[in-house]
């Protein structure tokens, strides 16, 4: 398990170096000179030039990358030229609020998709079946900003039962978890029910039947374990869309995390902050999906042995 | 196929909205009922009434046409980002599956893998910020998100075709490369690929509707679903209509090109029924 999880950490450390290259590139794609841009127009030539000198820009493109590089292995991704406070710090103080929300919408997806893909697969065909179908494809096809103000117009607006923002308690939770969890819970739903179909087709589902054990113990002790695997996957690899998706989802409920942050660093052309939130982002994307690649390979041995 | 059809009202249903907002697409400046542009404050935020079937927004532009001259952008954003990403990806993937070696290993390796690394819509949020709204610079922005998948999708269909007698057959007689390539192994890729468009037209309409919701997209006042949402927002209380629907044109959208590839799928391989 050691030399696994070594050389998984290995096979990592390329893709996250080409991931920080691409963020620091970002603000070299923009059109012009960027400094001008943050300023906006009508910036006086010393001011555009003391930002500049302040960013580095002024320096060797290769000398701005090494200097970038180790900067962020101290921890240090540069200061928002809106604020002057450090990225770091900003971002670092707005992460456990999308984790908590990101980690809500997750629960609440799971707990929705995995019964109803079992039921789903196991009344295929029939009308169940062709509800859920049609709910999930639903689920999907409805982007987070327009079921985010729905579901405030319906729960918030029309009954008054929940708040539209703040994150106090468990009732602030509940609209947000929903609209970015709804989608995943849809695409969770579509897998749970390929991934049993598959299973109570095996053998060793025949044989536990054969052997006279209830349905219930046949479906959730045997199919399902096997039939949860390829899930995890999609799991980690959707966590990524929940990550950027939350940038939506906080923007419409003011919710205090990255994604708003994010938001209004693009709003106020805070080029630093921009790319300390992606770059943050998509870091906890791999980390996820690392996670989610050891954890196959404890439920699922035979990819150890592979 | 009639029989498929007849079978598949989900099917026959997505087909038909998606002719629909093809040809509302098209034809939308000649129909609209009144100018997307034209402000008409006394009227603003009115609900919907027989002038105004789905009623005003906050400058008091009329809903409905601002949505059916909506549908028009993203058809087109859809349609340009799937067509350029379904060629870019089939070319680059399918040909790196066929010569093997060094280029596939660089493309899949680094290329895709890459791009992989992160999640589709925040690299091209990421984009769009640093590059700049504007509609060619969208498309721009989607196309790079979107060509990996049709890559992979390429790639993995061509290593499979590329074994077979036909392809050997031809080699045996002579062609080159280029004319196996063109002429015998991508007509028996496509099907995959014709699938993957369909649910990948789904995916570039709400990639934009987002990105326009962020305002990221494009200009004002260009009538774009996402940006309307957004437009939306500040009048939940006041005039719920603005959110409703666009909402539903959206996910009436979407919906459709999901049911149509999911159709789609079905009957190029029965085995998912």
């Amino acid at each position: 398990m050691a030399s696994l999880i070594l050389r998984r950490l290995v096979l990592t450390l390329p893709v996250i170096w080409i991931v920080v290259t691409l963020v620091f590139g970002l603000i070299h794609m923009v059109p012009g000179d960027p400094v001008a841009q943050m300023l906006g127009e009508g910036a006086a030539v010393t001011q555009v030039e003391r930002l500049r000198h302040e960013l580095g820009l002024d320096r060797p493109f290769l000398e701005q990358y090494r200097t970038y590089i180790v900067g962020l292995l101290r921890g240090d991704l540069g200061v928002s030229f809106r604020n002057q406070e450090s990225v770091a710090s900003s971002i670092l103080a707005r992460y456990p609020a999308t984790i908590e929300l990101a980690a809500a919408a997750m629960v609440f997806s799971v707990v929705l998709a995995v019964p109803f893909g079992v039921v789903s697969a196991i009344r295929r065909g029939r009308a169940a079946d062709r509800a859920i179908g049609f709910i999930s494809l639903l689920g999907i096809s409805l982007p987070s900003f327009a079921l985010g103000p729905m579901l405030i117009l319906l729960f918030s607006v029309v009954l008054g039962l929940l708040p539209v923002s703040g994150r106090d308690g468990f009732s602030h939770f509940v609209l947000p978890t929903a609209t970015l969890g709804a989608a995943f819970a849809a695409i969770t739903t579509r897998m749970v029910r390929g991934s049993m179909l598959e299973e109570i087709r095996q053998d060793y589902v025949r044989t536990a039947r054969a052997k006279g054990l209830s349905e219930r113990t046949v479906l959730f002790t045997h199919a399902l374990r096997n039939g949860l695997i390829p899930v995890i996957t999609v799991l980690g690899l959707q966590t990524g869309t929940l990550l950027a998706g939350a940038i939506i989802t906080e923007m419409i409920f003011s919710w205090p995390g990255l994604g708003r942050l994010t938001f209004q660093a693009i709003s106020a052309r805070d080029y630093p902050l921009v790319q300390g939130c992606i770059l943050t982002i998509a870091l906890t994307y791999i980390l996820i999906n690392l996670i989610t690649d050891l954890l196959y390979s404890v439920v699922d041995p035979r990819i150890r042995y592979d | 196929m009639t029989e498929f059809l007849r079978k598949n009202k989900l099917a026959v249903g997505g087909l038909v909205i998606v002719t629909a907002l093809t040809l509302t697409a098209v034809f939308a400046p000649w129909f609209i009922p009144y100018d997307p542009a034209d402000q008409d404050l006394v009227d603003r935020l009115q609900g919907p009434s027989w002038r105004h079937p789905f009623g005003n927004d906050d400058l008091g532009r009329d809903i409905l046409s601002r949505i059916l001259l909506g549908a028009r952008v993203s058809m087109r954003v859809g349609a340009t980002v799937v067509l350029l990403s379904g060629i870019a990806g089939v070319l680059i993937g399918g040909f790196a599956g066929y010569i093997g070696g060094k280029l596939d290993a660089f493309v899949t390796m680094v290329v895709i893998n890459s791009l992989l690394a992160f999640p589709g819509i925040l690299l091209a949020i990421a984009l769009v910020a640093f590059l700049g709204p504007g509609l060619d610079r969208l498309i721009f922005a989607l196309t790079i998100i979107g060509w990996v998948g049709y890559a992979r999708l390429a790639r993995g269909q061509v290593l499979k075709v590329k074994t077979l007698e036909f392809v050997e057959a031809a080699r045996a007689l002579g062609a080159s490369r280029l004319r196996i390539f063109i002429r015998h192994i991508l007509p028996n890729i496509i099907q995959p690929v014709l699938v993957q468009a369909s649910i990948g037209m789904a995916g570039a309409i709400l990639a934009e509707a987002s990105l326009s919701f962020l305002g990221l997209g494009i200009a004002p006042p260009t009538p774009s679903w996402g940006a309307m949402l957004n437009d939306a927002r500040n009048h939940l209380f006041d005039a719920p209509h603005m959110v409703v629907f666009p909402s539903i044109a959206l996910a009436l959208t979407v919906l459709s090109f999901n049911f149509l590839g999911d159709a789609l799928r079905d009957w190029l391989d029965p085995r998912n029924l």
